[in-house]
């Protein structure tokens, strides 16, 4: 990996790693009283190994020009087996607190396991640590590729990968330490939150230096869901992170807003990073993984366009839906919920887009258990909207609100959309990458694909059944017009379905584990025809065929 | 980059952009009829309801809607309306006494069936959903009341709390006897033996020595509140 960087890139990289360890240094410093302090030594050690890891190799013999003619793949294969990792772990403490909400006493009595942060690390761990990393692998990977450039120099896309990686294990062990802001998706406190602002605009700029430099007349449709994700994040992490810490030696910092400003700008967030980050850039995975692997052409240019403007011009407006009858002012509520409904249409057009490039490639979503995950992805895609435009509907609202109806919407997203799309275009391109013929196992493949189903189908009806029993409970009256069940009452009621929940999510975690060792073993595994490699994305560009795994 | 030239597709007969990436190319289809008629039915959608309910913002201000519904006018008027149809009752127990309403078993249907929601709401965190109570926390299925059981102490009992913030706050403490050295360490160990002796009568595991001794400490320390028979007294609220 370092012997790739030339001496000048080594040399650059070991002074940013010096300035991340002298940051962590000062942490330390002035941090000494506080949680911070522990935090400033995580980031001092992750200078000093990276710095450590570029002196082993430095005076290996500087790389030869030819790799120049080969697109620049390391940063990515580095973040796809992340990836996997950080999937393991937060489908592991997924189902751990799943299984504390069938059996709370499985904190086992310590603070850093109580569900209130246990939570969180889930959530970051596979949203930002599990989606961000594949989504980082797959742009580089589809960005060269389609716009036939290399990426610009060889440290930043490092920089990128491991300092994204930083920024998820401060959030995760800050949670654990009790650090947070209390905003969902956005818990990490300040100085976590800069160092993702550098660490972001790093990103947007490895992104559009080949961009700018493509050899192609166009730019894929892909590359523009890509942007639009990487673009609007770092709009939407720097607003709604606006705040004071409390002194710069303290973790604490309290928010720029206050009130129903505060909660419509967390939520015009947190909506929007449910757009940009699990829709947008999980669709421009599927725009280049689906259609590539299916050997088919995207079935209309013209809807990619629709729904693409579509999507991101009424997703903007979302966010109010998430507060609907409370103090946000009524006509928020209905823009909210209007734009919702529209959004569907567009939203729509994208899972029919991808499904009806299929047609003409069905006998291999029957055969092909990685282009079967793709598919289902579109499927529970165009399902997850179509319930979430439901949901917004004021009315209907009024009964999911605050239930495990949403938690059911959310992980028909989480793990029937986005995880299944990324293990589908994860299976594409580790073959791709490593230059193997296929996957060590396709068996291994096609039972990771039945767990997977298995896991959200059952987690899925579970949350449904028990979202709307516990909201039918919640408003039910006896004749007398006083409430008929207590909550206590309702939780007694959810707790068959927690038990199948966590039971789902227990064979979806398997699932997880089969891939992780699949494809580990393929990486592992040396296939006797590497020269066959399946690499049908081979661009037309010099040195072609001969793109070598590197290292 | 070649010349852009648009194929035909064989399956679907439709052509391509002439556009290629990597081997990825798109098809020229247009738009399916539908897509459009759907969007313009959930724009005209959106825009009667636009009409109709308060949307868009106007400086200081915003759109009230044709209908002038406010969603917090609507909540005010329906708690209004439910308050209005509980008052058949709710005001019978305000105003009545607890011999009248536990004469009237109707009545006393709704109380019970509106008192186990409130209990399992409010209550049960501490005293078990079954109310059996718990570590710290009094059983209230036994006949023993600390604070006495009759409707009207309960009553009071619930409006004043225990160890509240109310002023009338039931206070319910007891000296650290052994902390503050009111008693020696061996003396409590021999009341501990003699009140043990008392809930495990016959009891083998018990020095009968420590129980006679501590049955003397206990008439001098502990009789003022939980009674020369060790049975409480509910007047001051003492534990049995
Ligand atoms: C093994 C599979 C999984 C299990 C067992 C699981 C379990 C859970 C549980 C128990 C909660 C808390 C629900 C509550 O508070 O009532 C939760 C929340 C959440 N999970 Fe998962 N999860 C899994 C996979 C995933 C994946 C793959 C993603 C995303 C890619 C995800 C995203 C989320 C999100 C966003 C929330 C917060 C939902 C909200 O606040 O409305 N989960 N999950
Ligand atoms: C047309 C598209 C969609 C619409 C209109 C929509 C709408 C909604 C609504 C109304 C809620 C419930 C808000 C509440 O009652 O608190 C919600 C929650 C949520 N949705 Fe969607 N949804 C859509 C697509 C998706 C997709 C594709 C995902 C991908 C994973 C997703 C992830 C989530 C998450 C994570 C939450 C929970 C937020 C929280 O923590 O409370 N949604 N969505």
């Amino acid at each position: 990996m370092i012997a790739q960087l030339t001496l000048i890139e080594r040399q650059y990289a070991i002074m940013i790693s010096a300035a991340v360890a002298v940051c962590g240094a000062l942490m330390i410093l002035v941090g000494r009283d506080d949680a911070m302090g522990i935090h400033g030594a995580l980031v001092f050690l992750a200078g000093i190994l990276t710095i450590f890891r570029i002196g082993e190799s430095y005076f290996a013999p500087a790389p030869s020009d030819e790799r120049l003619a080969h697109y620049y793949d390391d940063p990515s294969k580095v973040a796809i087996v992340l990836a996997m990792i950080w999937a393991v772990v937060g489908l592991a403490v997924g189902d751990w607190v799943a299984w504390q909400l069938v059996e709370p006493d499985l904190t086992f009595g310590v603070a850093w396991s109580s569900f209130g942060r246990l939570r969180p690390v889930h959530t970051t761990s596979v949203i930002f640590g599990f989606g961000g990393n594949a989504l980082i692998a797959t742009s580089l990977y589809v960005l060269q590729r389609t716009s036939r450039a290399r990426l610009p120099d060889q440290v930043s896309p490092w920089f990128v990968v491991y300092g994204y990686n930083l920024f998820c294990l401060l959030a995760v062990t800050g949670y654990m330490m009790g650090i947070t802001q209390s905003k969902e998706y956005a818990e990490p406190e300040w100085y976590t939150d800069l160092w993702l602002v550098v660490v972001w605009v790093v990103y947007f700029l490895v992104y559009l230096r080949p961009l700018a430099r493509r050899k192609e007349p166009h730019i894929y449709v892909s590359n523009w869901y890509y942007m639009a994700f990487i673009l609007v994040v770092a709009i939407l992490h720097i607003v709604n992170n606006l705040a004071v810490p409390v002194s710069l030696g303290h973790a604490k910092s309290y928010s720029a807003f206050s009130g129903v400003q505060d909660a419509m700008t967390q939520w015009w967030y947190g909506h929007n990073a449910v757009a940009f980050f699990l829709t947008a850039g999980f669709l421009g995975m599927m725009y280049y993984f689906l259609p590539m692997r299916a050997g088919r052409p995207i079935f209309s240019y013209r809807m990619s366009i629709i729904s693409f403007w579509g999507i991101t011009f009424f997703y903007m407006w979302a966010g109010s839906h998430h507060l609907h009858y409370t103090a946000l002012p009524q006509w928020v509520q209905t823009l909210g919920m209007t734009f919702s409904l529209m959004l569907l249409i567009p939203s729509w057009a994208s899972a029919g887009n991808v499904l009806l490039t299929l047609n003409g490639a069905w006998d291999k979503v029957r055969d092909d258990a990685t282009l079967r995950f793709m598919m289902v992805a579109g499927v529970f895609y165009g399902l997850t909207t179509l319930e979430g435009s439901f949901m917004a509907i004021r009315s209907v609202n009024s009964l999911s609100h605050y239930t495990d109806w949403t938690i059911g919407h959310v992980h028909a997203g989480a793990l029937g959309w986005v995880a299944m799309i990324t293990f589908g275009s994860i299976y594409a391109t580790v073959p791709w990458l490593w230059k193997r013929e296929q996957m060590y196992s396709p068996k291994l493949v096609e039972a990771h694909f039945w767990l997977a189903l298995a896991g959200t189908v059952i987690y899925v009806f579970a949350m449904w059944n028990s979202g709307i029993v516990q909201g039918l409970m919640w408003r039910t009256y006896n004749e007398s017009g006083t409430l008929a069940f207590s909550f206590i009452d309702t939780l007694v009621a959810m707790h068959p379905y927690y038990i199948a929940r966590a039971v789902g999510g227990l064979l979806f975690l398997i699932g997880g584990c089969v891939g992780a060792y699949n494809i580990w073993m393929t990486i592992k595994v040396p296939s006797a025809v590497t020269d066959l490699a399946a690499d049908v994305p081979q661009p037309a560009v010099v040195g072609s065929g001969a793109l070598r795994a590197a290292e | 980059m070649a010349v852009e030239q648009p194929d035909r597709d064989s399956y679907t007969g439709y052509l391509t952009t002439g556009h290629e990436w990597n081997g990825l190319r798109e098809l020229n289809t247009p738009v399916p009829r539908v897509l459009y008629f759907f969007l313009s039915l959930a724009f005209l959608f959106s825009v009667g309801y636009w009409v109709l309910m308060p949307a868009w913002p106007l400086g200081v201000t915003y759109t009230k809607g044709l209908l002038g519904i406010d969603q917090r006018k609507l909540v005010a008027a329906s708690l209004q309306e439910a308050a209005v149809e509980r008052s058949v009752w709710t005001k019978r127990i305000e105003t009545e006494d607890f011999a009248a309403i536990q004469s009237d078993p109707p009545l006393m249907e709704i109380v019970r069936g509106t008192g186990r929601a409130l209990f399992g709401n409010n209550c049960a965190v501490c005293h078990g959903v079954d109310a059996k109570g718990g570590p710290g926390f009094p059983n209230l299925t036994t006949s023993s009341w600390l604070w006495g059981d009759k409707p009207e102490d309960i009553f009071n009992t619930i409006r004043v709390g225990i160890n509240s913030a109310h002023p009338d706050t039931h206070v319910s403490q007891m000296p650290a006897f052994g902390r503050d050295q009111m008693l020696p360490r061996q003396d409590v160990l021999n009341v501990v033996s003699f009140v043990y002796f008392l809930s495990h009568p016959g009891a083998k595991d018990v020095d009968p020595a420590k129980v006679e001794a501590g049955k003397a400490i206990f008439s001098a320390n502990c009789v003022a509140c939980h009674g020369p028979d060790a049975k409480g007294n509910p007047e001051v609220a003492r534990p049995t």
